[in-house]
This record gives C-alpha cells, structure tokens and sequence, in this order.
C-alpha cells in the first residue's frame, strides 16, 4: 500500500487504479474541531490541484483539492452525520473522497511519507 | 488543504504580559489587533466553548484598551463623554457599568465600549473606559481631541485586564475576592484579589455570567494562576471567545459594526438611553433620531440556517427570489446550538423573525430563516 502526500497536507492512498483522498492528520490538528465537510458528486471530473472538498472547523473554511486528476468515483457519505471523524481518524474513517486516477504519472510530483514528515517537521 | 481567512500583517505583534504563559499551555498563537494572541490551547475551540458555557473560562483580553477620564466632578465628565457617546452617562449611578458606542458626525460606529463610573465617593468624576484593542490608538486619540481642557484622559497600559466568564466564575472569584459575590451585573467595585489591588466588573461578552478584572501589569500573572489552580477554570482563547459571542448574539467591532453601521441599523437601541433619544446631543444624532422615528434602512439580525453547514462572514443573504437583500456580517458554528449560525444586515422590510431567507454559499442558496437574539439564552447575574 503507497501513500503520497501533497504541501497542502492532502494524503491519497494508492488501492489499484483508485485513490483514497482526504487531510492529514497534522491538517486536522491545524483546523481544530472539524464541524461541516461538502463533498463533490460522485462521477465529477477533477483536476489536479482544483479544489475537490471544503472542510469547515468552528472557525474557517478550507478547501481540499484533489493530489491528482481523475473522476470522484466515491464519497465518504458518513462524515456529514460525523464530521468530527475528520479530527478522530483522519487517515482512516475520516476519508474524504475515492478518485479513478487519470494519470498514474502524477503521483511521483506528491511526497512519500518521510518527505511529508520532513515537510511538516519544517513548518 | 489552505485556510482563508487569517489575517497577515507585516507590523511586529505585540504581546500581553500572559504571552509567555499562553505558550506554555501549548496555546495556538495568531495575531488579532496587532497582538499575539492565543487562539486555542490543545483541547480545542468546542471543548473551550463548552467549558465556558458549563463551568468557567479564563480569558486574557489585556490587548483591549482601558483608561480614565478624569474630571472635577461626574457631571463635568459625564457631559464631556456624552459628546461622543449616545449612552446617558449623566444618571450612570456610583459602581455601575454601561455599553455605548463613540459615533461620528453622520451616526457611523467608530468603535464600540464599556463605561464604568468610579464607585469610590473620593473619585468622584472619573469614569473608566474599556475599548477595543483594533481601535485604541484612534480611540484614544478621538477622545483626546474632543475633551474640554478641565477633563483629561489617561491611558493605562499598565493595567491588564482578565475575562473571567461562566456559571461557576461567582465561587470561583469569590474564593479569592469576596466581596464580587453579590455585585449585581453592570457594576463595578474596587477590591483586593488576594492581595492585589484590581477593579472588577461584573460583564464579560461571551452572554454568561462572569466578571472582568483589571489589575496592574507585574501583577497579572498571580492573578491568572490563581484563578487557574481553581477547579471549575480553564484558560480559553480568541477562537471560543468569537463563538460565545455570537452566540450571545453580540457584536465584533469591524464585523457587525463599524463606520458605514449606525447603533439603529446595529440593533443597539436599548444602549441609547430615553434621555438621549430624545435631547440628542451626540455626533450623528440626527441620523439617530430619523431611524428611531422612520426606521433604518437596514437591520442587524439574527440567522439560522437550516442543515449543518456554515455560512461565513460576507455571504449574501437573498430572497426566495434570489433577489439580494443583505449580507451575513458574523457567521460560524455554535458548539452550544450545535449548529449553524449567523448574524449580518438584510433591507428592513426583510427583518423579520421567522422570515425565510437563503444564503449563498460557494454558488449554492442554503435556506436559513431570520432568528431572534441571543441564540442561547444568557446567563447574565440579576440579583
């Protein structure tokens, strides 16, 4: 299983052609108690780097974009009942959206987990 | 992932005297009003609401403003502070506190503070002032310009100010400071906090009961790690303070007020005392005057959207129409509500409770309706 990490602190999870997207744990630290999440319709096209989601903490909004192009194939429905999921299990439960890849290539612009942790260690 | 909405300046942030301590409670820091100021600490904005809510939460606001105006008696003073202010300061009673707005000369909001009358008989003549920290230095210096030469105005960056708010802030202060107990709400006394010197207001601006305590600078410390070794106290940041206060329904200045917004269009009527209303006599009173008698043009209100999502500060408030008729001013999440809030301005004819509206978030209309204030019934001490 290959994980790939993006310096707006996005992950997607590598499962065959497929992605699993959705913020980091340290994104979700950084937002706080996370109370809304808007998700895009199954079946939209998105862009690398456009945004895909919205996540809203008590505070702000934010936006989440796709770490790569592709169409959202599935949504994790759950998280409009349980937004807090986000803050409980970012990388597990707390994920946001599944993507087809339309282009495996762009995976190698994203970081790997030591990158990511270097990153975040740098901020 | 980014956020959009945290404020970037270039200027060098100040820091209150309690900066050190925020940091070491593992406080999120950010600048608000040219100060480093904690946002949240680890357990996080709901859990700080809450709390606040349900026990008590220390707030260290030493950012705001305070100063003296120090006059020969309080009639002199009194006078010389209604000529910026609509609020009846003449018949402010020894020992008690009101809200009022310094206004400019077309009833525009310059900013928005609390006035205390001195309840000491030897002081006779001195009111103090709170303001907000983003406004001091214009406020200071628009006071300065408008007093007569036989009342002066004394800043006082020396004193720090706590926020000391919630259902259990009475026992809490109490154990230290007695003689708060009974203080009614919008009063004031001078008293010892263990040893210290301090002035406390029974007030705050999170809708609860609580209390404010000004203290000299060195002596702020003692004072806040007092407090906190209370069982019933957690320290809380700007984060939760921003939620406790719309949901208390009340304003942030440069928000839901400022210069373009008069107290009439604000829904800050019942902070302009009879007298006032009908002798005038302060800047922009005869806007004032003309939107008590005909009614503004625009209302501050209430709004509740319906479903779970948020509609943030500039979303556009619309008609079933899709026809604009206003704009949200203040909008987020209740942890107490549990759910969606707003406040902002809609055309008067619009402002009406229970009245259907939509609001438009990233393109899409959410239904919302007009909502009565505060959203939470507050906790305010009467006697």
């Amino acid at each position: 299983m290959s994980v790939r990490y993006t310096k707006d602190h996005e992950y997607i999870r590598i499962e065959g052609d497929t992605g699993v997207v959705g913020i980091t744990d340290y994104a979700q630290g950084q937002l706080g108690d996370v109370v809304f999440v808007e998700l895009p319709e199954v079946g939209k096209r998105v862009g690398k780097g456009e945004q895909a989601a919205v996540v809203e903490s008590v505070k702000a909004a934010s936006e989440v974009y796709a770490p790569v192009s592709g169409e959202v194939v599935e949504v994790n429905s759950a998280l409009e009942g349980a937004p807090a999921t986000v803050n409980e299990d970012a990388t597990g439960n707390g994920w946001f959206l599944k993507v087809k890849l339309a282009n495996a290539g762009e995976l190698d612009s994203l970081m790997d987990e030591a990158a990511y942790k270097a990153y975040c260690d740098s901020l | 992932m980014t956020e959009s909405n945290i404020a970037v300046s270039d200027a060098p942030l100040l820091r209150t005297p309690l900066h050190a301590l925020h940091v070491a409670h593992g406080a999120k820091m950010a600048g608000f009003a040219g100060y480093d100021m904690p946002i949240q600490y680890p357990t996080g904005i709901l859990t700080e609401h809450l709390h606040t809510r349900s026990a008590a939460g220390l707030f260290d606001v030493s950012h705001m403003g305070q100063g003296f105006l120090i006059g020969p008696d309080h009639r002199t003073t009194a006078l010389a502070l209604e000529a910026m202010v609509p609020a009846d300061i003449l018949n402010l009673a020894p020992g008690r506190q009101r809200y009022t707005q310094f206004l400019d000369e077309t009833g525009g909001i310059l900013d928005d503070l609390m006035v205390t009358r001195s309840p000491d008989p030897a002081e006779d003549g001195v009111l103090m002032l709170v303001v907000n920290a983003a406004c001091k230095d214009q406020d200071f210096a628009h006071v300065d310009a408008h007093l007569p030469a036989n009342v002066k105005l004394i800043r006082a960056p020396h004193r720090a100010l706590l926020a000391l708010q919630g259902p259990k802030a009475a026992e809490a202060l109490a154990r230290h400071c007695p003689d708060t107990a009974s203080m009614p709400f919008m009063s004031g006394i001078s008293t010892k906090f263990d040893n210290i010197d301090c002035h406390v207001s029974r007030s705050g601006y999170t809708g609860e009961d609580g209390y404010e305590i000004s203290m000299r600078v060195e002596k702020v410390e003692r004072v806040a790690r007092a407090l906190m070794s209370e069982p019933e106290v957690k320290l809380i940041g700007l984060g939760a303070r921003d939620s406790l206060r719309l949901e208390a329904g009340l304003c942030l200045y440069g928000h839901d007020i400022d210069r373009t917004t008069s107290p009439v269009e604000g829904a800050l009527v019942w902070s302009i005392q009879k007298r006032r209303r009908e002798e005038g006599g302060f800047p922009g009173a005869e806007r004032v005057q003309r939107e008590l008698r005909d009614g503004p043009s625009r209302k501050r209100v209430g709004i509740l959207p319906e479903g779970r999502q948020p509609a943030r500060e500039g979303s556009e408030i619309v008609d079933q129409n899709g026809a604009k008729i206003g704009v949200v001013t203040s909008g987020g999440f209740g942890p107490s509500l549990n759910g969606p809030l707003a406040m902002g301005y809609v055309d008067t004819v619009h402002a009406i409770i229970g009245a259907p509206v939509q609001l438009v978030v990233r393109g899409k209309n959410l239904p919302a309706k007009i909502a009565a204030m505060p959203f939470v019934p507050n906790g305010y001490y009467r006697g």
